[in-house]
């Protein structure tokens, strides 16, 4: 536990020496008040024409802050991920090669999976501090809407963005730590990312048969989906706790493979 | 306290270390001699345990580097040809941080940081970064990350390398001083530095151990340099006749 503590933290000051936390930071707050801030201008002016139509509506609800707002914006958080999380990841594995201090912690009483863990958990510190950082906006719906939206969706997204962000960190490190250059690393999570974001696309043309089924299963969008309206899924909370295990047991492999090359 | 049994070393159908073997007793400094590419590295990378031989073992301090490498891990000081140093960190962080990991308590990390920082000339650049340290400090730096948990094996490569005379000096003396209770393996090519700090020798040249000796019985009447080179010509005719 030592050790991996000592890792995790070398990983975090790592992170905040260097401008890629602060960019990747600041990047994911912009994107996310940029498309908050839409998606509340266009709800305004759907309230607006809801009430002109007073005499006119019928039975109609009026519009509801969390399916107009807070759901898409959540959705919208986990596409922003797909690009941003590799970016921070990247460096995790390849930067240690690449300067020599790799053979320093392979030639310590260091366990390969206290060497994965301290680096994941440093990454997941940056990732927390992203989540808390744009959970700021719902915030400011909660505190200061009249109504404010329902908190169970608000808070129950914000744990999927969390556990999404953090498997997506997991994969990425996985995938970053097989090749020792930065930008492969980066670019080669980006797609696997962005091909798990997009891996239930053929599920309708492939019918109901068990092939479908697999590829919506392994979807993190849909997963999410029951999630960020509200409803506590065990089922999504075991597919991002398997992803960030699977991602985690592929880092391990990757860095064993090179301890023993 | 080192014991290398027929190890071996091949990188696909390369062959880079062939059936080397050699022995250090408790105390002993070792030169481990050979031309640019003859395996030093490669060898020394193995008994680190960061490569595993392709055949053949070695016993670090009685234990196995392959059975029990992590055991072997806590028992040896590495220092690679270029200091495995984390440019964000001052040296007083590094060595903290290499204090934990190499399994020293919390208590006497302290301690122990402020005792390898004096011992290695580096109490006044205990506060720099490592990226805005000299040449002569990043090996003083590297030497202090390989000695603080007072290993029983420290292992050298090219410490000097890069370095200039006075540093020469003060890394040589630094390494005279570790004898003591250390087991040290200095991989150099600078047949001087051997000559200096040494008080064994072993020359291996094409992946092949073609000397062993203490360097007394060594250089009766000649020099170490008429040695090597001897050691070195015969050892490629060898190889040369054998391609024929």
């Amino acid at each position: 536990m030592r050790n991996i503590v000592s890792v995790c933290r070398r990983e975090i000051l790592a992170f905040f020496v260097s401008p890629i936390a602060y960019f990747v930071i600041t990047g994911f707050v912009l994107l996310s008040g940029y498309f908050f801030f839409n998606l509340l201008a266009v709800f305004n002016v759907m309230v607006g024409r809801f009430n002109a139509m007073a005499a006119y509506r019928g039975g109609m609800n009026a519009p509801n802050l969390n399916q107009w707002v807070v759901e898409p914006y959540y959705h919208t958080l986990l596409v922003i991920l797909v690009f941003l999380i590799p970016v921070l990841t990247m460096r995790t594995i390849a930067e240690e090669k690449r300067r020599g201090t790799f053979e320093l912690l392979m030639t310590s009483p260091l366990s390969v999976l206290e060497i994965v863990l301290g680096k994941f958990l440093g990454a997941a510190f940056v990732v927390l501090l992203m989540t808390l950082l744009i959970f700021s906006f719902p915030l400011l719906l909660m505190v200061f809407g009249q109504p404010g939206p329902e908190a169970a969706p608000v808070l129950n997204g914000l744990m999927t963005v969390l556990l999404c962000a953090l498997a997506f960190a997991a994969i990425s490190m996985a995938v970053s730590s097989f090749t020792e250059n930065q930008i492969v690393g980066a670019v080669s999570g980006m797609v696997t990312l962005l091909l798990l974001y997009v891996i239930h696309s053929p599920a309708e043309a492939l019918g109901e048969g068990w092939v479908s089924r697999v590829l919506q299963y392994l979807s993190p969008v849909l997963q999410a989906e029951d999630m960020i309206r509200g409803v506590l899924s065990i089922k999504a909370l075991v597919y991002f706790g398997s992803l960030i295990v699977f991602g985690l047991f592929l880092s391990c492999r990757a860095v064993d493979a090179r301890r023993w090359s | 306290m080192i014991e290398v049994l027929n190890l071996t070393k091949k990188f696909g159908d390369r062959l880079v270390v062939s059936d080397v073997s050699f022995s250090a007793k408790k105390g002993e400094i070792v030169g481990f001699l050979g031309p640019n590419g003859a395996g030093k590295t490669t060898t020394i990378r193995m008994l680190a345990t960061y490569l595993p031989p392709t055949s053949g073992t070695a016993k670090v301090a009685g234990c196995d580097i392959l059975a029990q490498s992590d055991e072997v891990r806590r028992h040896i000081g590495y220092l690679p040809e270029t200091p495995p140093l984390y440019g964000e960190m001052t040296v007083s962080e590094y060595l903290t941080f290499v204090a934990r990991i190499k399994g020293i308590g919390a208590r006497q990390v302290k301690s122990r940081v402020a005792a390898v920082l004096e011992k290695c000339f580096l109490t006044e650049a205990r506060n720099m970064l490592c990226s805005h340290l000299s040449r002569g400090f990043r090996q003083r730096a590297g030497l202090a990350q390989a000695i603080i948990h007072d290993p029983a094996v420290i292992i050298l490569d090219e410490p000097t390398s890069g370095l200039d005379p006075r540093q020469i000096i003060e890394i040589r003396q630094m390494i005279s001083g570790l004898a003591e209770n250390h087991t040290v393996i200095l991989c150099t090519h600078i047949l001087p530095e051997v000559t200096m700090v040494c008080n064994k020798v072993v020359i291996i040249n094409r992946g092949r151990i073609v000397l062993e000796s203490r360097l007394d019985e060594l250089v009766k009447g000649r020099s170490l340099e008429q040695v090597f080179l001897e050691c070195v010509s015969q050892e490629e005719g060898a190889a040369a006749s054998g391609a024929l």
